[in-house]
């Protein structure tokens, strides 16, 4: 399930994306990837995205690149006529050796956020795989089997679509109780899909009649086969922007449940973080710091993935890329039927 | 009026299908929390209130599961959702009653808000394809859809309540004062709701502003817009009555999808806020293990969902004669 932002997923019944309907094959898959590497390097928002995204994911596989303490390590505070216990277990302020502050039992916050990236990410990009992948079978199915198979499967994915997912989600995860990150995956894939599926499904369905696949099914191909090499690879750059809609949906709805108490409190994770930070009120003792960087935290990873797909969108999408400087310059001109309407009659002629 | 039909019996089956995971989600979970939650309650549940919670929950039963199925949509569709275990003996209705107003007020507004400043803000920036406001507009907003609600409740607070001192932080009217229709506590409960609106507002608007952008750019270049340029109509009634009513469509679909999100995002930010309304009842219900509160409050978030829907159904049907035909 993703953001409806973008053209192509604001209309799920939409037409066909064109421009991810060629390059089947090795040779011309290999073209296709250099182009869109070219066009990510090209698109100012995606390169922003991209550069986030790289840096969250050095400090995930190698924390240790930031210097950071062990996080159960505990800091005593210095010791005070007020505590209940000598040396004090106490909340510091942020400090040169703690950044952002330790919390009530003394841990360090800052190393928090450092090892918590990676609990986010691993997240974020299975939950994104695995939605994508479920919504993949599930769309492609119902537009190539058809009839009472199309019918079932599209009952499904719409009964899901509308059911408020995230009040849902806290009744399961409640159930299931305090869960980890496996759990939580696994419950935000099992629910998540049906956005995807639905995009999925309209664009195969307009594959369906296509030249290729009509080939491919007289020489006597298995309907598996036709599936997973002929209908599969044409649609990449579309699965690629329905993996970045869903992590982005993984990363907000997962840390909006660790933040309400239901992801195990003793992992270490920004949403659990911010839990802590909120439980021991962080914000009525002034450790500001410690509410607002878990948080931006979340915010620039998932700003990472929103950037990118809609970048994509942009990129696969020709009319709603950027005008070139001499089109702006002629302001009245550049609702340009020429230029613009020309590209975009083009797309759905094709 | 066959298109009208077949919406209304999908709803039916969507809301059959959330009574039935309403069902089946405490049956078939590991151990049985329901169980734990009645033995450390120290109320005595009457027998009738016992065979509601056996029938909801599967409790110390004696009855076979089909049986127990057709008594519990038996009960809910009579409106019997059980006894908060929390509030013991409210019925789960009438306390959910005390919330909904809270959160249809908070979440009305605001999504209404946000809908038409960023419909409006959407058509500006595609009609002035290029300008200034159009190349800044977007990446800023793909960046405000990433953030969570939460977290927005909490700067604002940060912001305006601790540093600031500005606007209260929690609650959805001053402790203490009686509710009341005079102008004094009406003014209390605006203020008390002008940052929680703000934060569903900033989150939200993002991606109308987008889709709406995003469609017109698409409808500028469309024929009939060219034909209105063509037969020299001023540009303002091209942009309002062509290019922006034919945008506006696809919108009011995106509306109903959206409208899990801002559902979502309402439960978190009551909860940041302590809002009196129905988001933070659900989040109260989880932390108390108030089940039969918690599987009403879902129960009763997905039927305003899905009459949010049916309406945005209706009004696209008006607005656009294509889909009275279509599907």
């Amino acid at each position: 399930m993703a953001m409806p932002i973008s053209v192509s997923s604001g209309q799920p019944t939409g037409l066909p994306e064109p421009s991810a309907l060629p390059s089947a094959g090795g040779a011309r898959g290999r073209a296709a990837r250099g182009r869109l590497i070219t066009a990510v390097r090209r698109n100012r928002k995606a390169t922003a995205g991209a550069i986030l995204l790289v840096l969250f994911t050095l400090v995930a596989l190698f924390p240790g690149l930031i210097p950071h303490y062990d996080p159960t390590r505990i800091f005593f505070g210095a010791k005070c006529a007020s505590c209940y216990s000598t040396p004090a277990l106490v909340q510091s302020s942020p400090s040169a050796a703690h950044w952002l502050g330790t919390d009530l039992e003394g841990h360090d916050v800052f190393s928090q956020v450092v090892l918590g990236t990676r609990a986010v990410l691993v997240l974020a990009v299975v939950t994104g795989l695995l939605t994508t992948l479920i919504a993949m079978v599930v769309g492609v199915a119902a537009a190539y089997l058809g009839g009472f198979w199309d019918g079932a499967l599209n009952v499904v994915t719409d009964v899901l679509l509308v059911i408020p997912l995230f009040p849902l989600l806290i009744v399961i995860v409640k159930y299931l109780g305090q869960s980890g990150n496996l759990v939580l995956i696994l419950v935000l894939t099992v629910t998540g899909w049906s956005y995807t599926a639905r995009q999925l499904r309209s664009q195969a369905q307009s594959l369906r009649n296509r030249d290729f696949l009509l080939a491919a099914r007289v020489r006597g191909e298995r309907s598996f086969y036709i599936i997973m090499v002929e209908m599969i690879p044409t649609m990449t750059s579309l699965l690629l922007a329905c993996f970045l809609g869903n992590a982005l949906y993984a990363v907000l709805a997962g840390s909006g449940l660790q933040f309400l108490g239901l992801g195990d409190p003793n992992m270490v994770s920004w949403g659990t973080t911010l839990y802590w930070a909120d439980s021991q009120g962080a914000l009525q003792s002034g450790l500001y710091l410690w509410e607002i960087v878990p948080g931006l935290c979340i915010a620039l990873l998932g700003a990472a993935f929103a950037l990118l797909n809609y970048a994509f969108d942009e990129i696969s999408n020709p009319a709603l890329r950027p005008l070139r400087a001499k089109n702006t310059a002629r302001k009245k001109a550049a609702l340009a039927i020429p230029t613009v309407g020309g590209l975009a009659s083009d797309e759905q002629a094709s | 009026m066959r298109f009208a039909l077949r919406r209304i019996g999908f709803f039916a089956l969507t809301l059959w299908a959330a009574l039935s995971l309403n069902f089946l989600l405490p049956r078939i979970m590991p151990g049985n929390p329901v169980e734990s939650a009645i033995a450390s309650l120290h109320v005595p549940l009457t027998p009738a209130e016992m065979n509601a919670i056996a029938a909801q929950f599967g409790i110390n039963t004696h009855q076979g599961l089909v049986s127990e199925y057709f008594t519990y949509l038996g009960h809910t569709l009579t409106g019997n959702l059980g006894v908060s275990f929390v509030h013991y003996p409210t019925p789960v209705t009438s306390y959910i009653a005390t919330g909904i107003w809270w959160t249809l007020g908070l979440v009305g507004t605001a999504t209404i808000l946000a809908f038409v400043l960023g419909t409006a803000v959407g058509a500006i920036a595609a009609w002035r394809r290029g300008s200034r406001l159009d190349s800044t507009l977007p990446p800023l907003l793909v960046f405000t859809t990433a953030i969570p609600y939460f977290w927005v409740g909490l700067m604002l607070i940060l912001v305006f309540s601790s540093v600031l001192g500005w606007l209260p932080s929690e609650g959805g009217y001053t402790l203490g004062a009686t509710p009341t229709f005079s102008l004094s506590f009406i003014g209390d409960v605006l203020q008390h709701a002008i940052l929680p609106a703000l934060a569903l507002l900033i989150t939200s608007i993002g991606g109308w502003v987008l889709t709406m952008r995003n469609t017109m750019v698409g409808t500028l270049t469309e024929d009939y817009v060219r034909m209105a340029r063509a037969k020299g109509l001023p540009p303002h009634r091209i942009m309002m009555s062509y290019a922006a009513r034919n945008a506006i469509l696809p919108n009011l679909t995106g509306f109903a999808m959206s409208l899990g999100f801002v559902v979502s995002g309402a439960i978190l930010v009551e909860y940041v806020f302590n809002y009196p309304g129905v988001g933070f009842m659900l989040f109260n219900a989880v932390n108390g293990s108030d089940y039969p509160l918690m599987q009403g409050l879902f129960l009763l978030i997905t039927v305003a969902v899905l009459l949010c829907i049916v309406l945005s159904d209706i009004a696209t049907a008006i607005l656009d004669p294509r889909t009275r035909t279509a599907a």
